[in-house]
């Protein structure tokens, strides 16, 4: 890596606004991001977890070159190709934090890299699961717009690159659950007035009954964190992607309508309880001298439902977004550049959050 | 076992609590599990349906059906990266594109009971359509050849296979 990438790296992990989270975007005040993935394989070289070093090396550098080649104009942005051992394991664990890698991608082990554009709207994972795994991010519901710019650079990889590909079943994946077209489409929602209604469960179960998938806000395992779902497909065979695309965007769309219409009758019947909470969210977060991550993502979405509702003038949804990143814990440290205690992280995590709030006049 | 709520479905959830140190264990359907507000978010989440546990199952069972010891024990092998179809079927995961040739016949059902289906109908590479073309061409041959040896007509096998070479070169990119 350049030293100038290296900059551009280290402006991309300390900086909490992502521009895929700024809350533009279709239905960008119950959508937060949609995702589309393509995994991809070379033709007869073994999958990563068979691959030596050495060889998960080379296919890193011929991967790194077909994105040279690719360029700035292939991707819609300039980026920086990293050696994710070549960097320190905190660099890797803040970039799962942000999205942009997944936490089995963040090893350090040698072969394992990331093409990553500097505004962080396309990640190309390489050496995860699969030899590439091309990620683009747009915010608010805009799966389409997603697909077409990872179709895009796919179709550039595929000119530089011997992809596995069988005329039958389609792109050839190390698990068989991804194999025809290796797309996983990804949307997160943020559902509070559901969650107030205790409806979330009865939602989400249906929504996994038609053969979706849903996550939380950072994987299994924490679903319900911040009232923040990831829906997702789980068939990759057998349905074109567009159909793949459209089925998820239609489900997503009811449960915005279904999200909205409790919002608005919260909103109608419930106006002081609704405002009291967000408030005390607001009072909390731009004045607490200590706040762990956990209690910060259920302030945020506290916050967040307010700003969704228009109470508060002064701040936007990408500057309440932002807050999600500045929580949390490795990207605390990284901000300040040093190894910190739980309970120092604590401190300077509700300095971070002060500060930003006081920027914005709140 | 049925639910204890209803007893109308079977019980599926089953969940311990641990009441002034006496343990009491419930077994409920999902629906009165759901509305006993016992379970967390997290639980009530375990998808119902995810193809991730639909693979395990059905590897499972053919994992049972290899036999334990002798020969067929690991099932056939991939030539590419040596994975066996034991090897597959514990970890989930393929070595390389190849196993899916050499362990067709065995994942085309489990791409069935995953997916719904074994047919792709999404996007192909703008390079596809001539390789696999190459490639049927190339079977063609082989049939033709192994027709040609087993009629002893010599000369004719000597052309095709001179023919072999020419495709398969060009199916690896560099033209004889």
């Amino acid at each position: 890596m350049t030293s100038k990438d290296a900059e551009v790296l280290n402006g991309i992990l300390t900086r909490s606004a992502s521009p895929w989270m700024d809350g533009s975007g279709e239905l960008g005040s119950v959508v937060i991001s949609s995702r589309v993935r393509l995994a991809r394989n070379l033709e007869d070289v073994p999958f990563p977890h068979l691959l030596s070093e050495n060889d998960a090396s080379a296919v890193m550098e011929k991967v790194f070159e077909a994105a040279r080649n690719i360029g700035e104009k292939g991707f819609g942005g300039p980026v920086i190709s990293i050696s994710l051992d070549k960097i320190p394991p905190l660099d890797c664990q803040v970039l799962v934090e942000k999205h942009l890698i997944s936490p089995q991608h963040a090893q350090g082990k040698a072969g394992q890299g990331l093409v990553l554009r500097h505004d962080e709207a396309a990640a190309i994972m390489v050496n995860e699961e699969d030899h590439l795994r091309i990620q683009v991010l747009r915010s608010g519901l805009e799966l389409e717009e997603a697909w077409v710019l990872a179709s895009g650079i796919d179709d550039l990889f595929e000119q530089n690159l011997d992809y596995a590909y069988d005329e039958r079943i389609g792109y050839l994946t190390c698990c068989p659950t991804n194999v025809g077209t290796g797309i996983r489409a990804s949307v997160m929602v943020h559902l509070p007035a559901l969650a107030v209604a205790n409806e979330t469960s009865r939602v989400l179960t249906a929504v996994n009954k038609i053969g979706l998938v849903v996550r939380g806000l950072y994987g299994e395992g924490t679903e319900g964190q911040g009232n923040v779902f990831q829906i997702s497909n789980q068939i990759t065979l057998g349905q074109t992607e567009k159909e793949i695309i459209e089925n998820l965007s239609l489900v997503v769309r009811q449960v915005v309508t279904e999200e909205v219409k409790v919002r608005e009758m919260l909103y109608r019947n419930h106006r002081v309880e609704v405002e009291d909470r967000v408030f005390r969210a607001l009072g909390i977060l731009s004045n607490a001298r200590k706040i762990t991550s956990d209690e910060a993502i259920r302030l945020w979405s506290d916050l967040r439902l307010g700003v969704e509702l228009s109470m508060i003038p002064r701040l936007e949804i990408k500057d309440v977004n932002e807050i999600l990143v500045l929580s949390r814990p490795n990207f605390v440290q990284k901000f300040f550049g040093t190894a910190l205690t739980a309970q120092e992280r604590d401190i300077r995590r509700a300095e971070l959050i002060r500060k930003h709030l006081a920027s914005r006049g709140v | 076992m049925m639910c204890e709520e209803c007893g109308k479905a079977p019980a599926t959830v089953h969940i311990e609590r641990i009441i002034n140190g006496r343990k009491m264990t419930m077994h409920l359907c999902r629906d009165c599990a759901q509305r006993s507000g016992l379970m967390t978010l997290g639980m009530l989440f375990q998808p119902s349906f995810s193809i991730n546990s639909l693979m395990s199952a059905f590897l499972g069972s053919q994992l049972e059906a290899l036999p334990a010891t002798g020969p067929g024990a690991e099932g056939p092998r991939c030539p590419v990266c040596g994975m066996s179809y034991r090897d597959f079927a514990r970890v989930g995961r393929l070595g390389c594109s190849r196993c899916y040739q050499v362990f067709e016949d065995r994942l085309e059902p489990l791409l069935r009971r995953i997916h719904g289906s074994d047919t792709h109908v999404g996007k192909a590479p703008a390079g596809a359509g001539e390789k696999a073309r190459m490639r049927r061409q190339l079977e063609d041959l082989r049939k033709q050849l192994s027709r040609a040896v087993s009629d002893e007509a010599y000369e004719e096998a000597a052309k095709i296979r001179d023919r072999i070479k020419e495709v398969e070169a060009k199916l690896r990119g560099n033209p004889a």
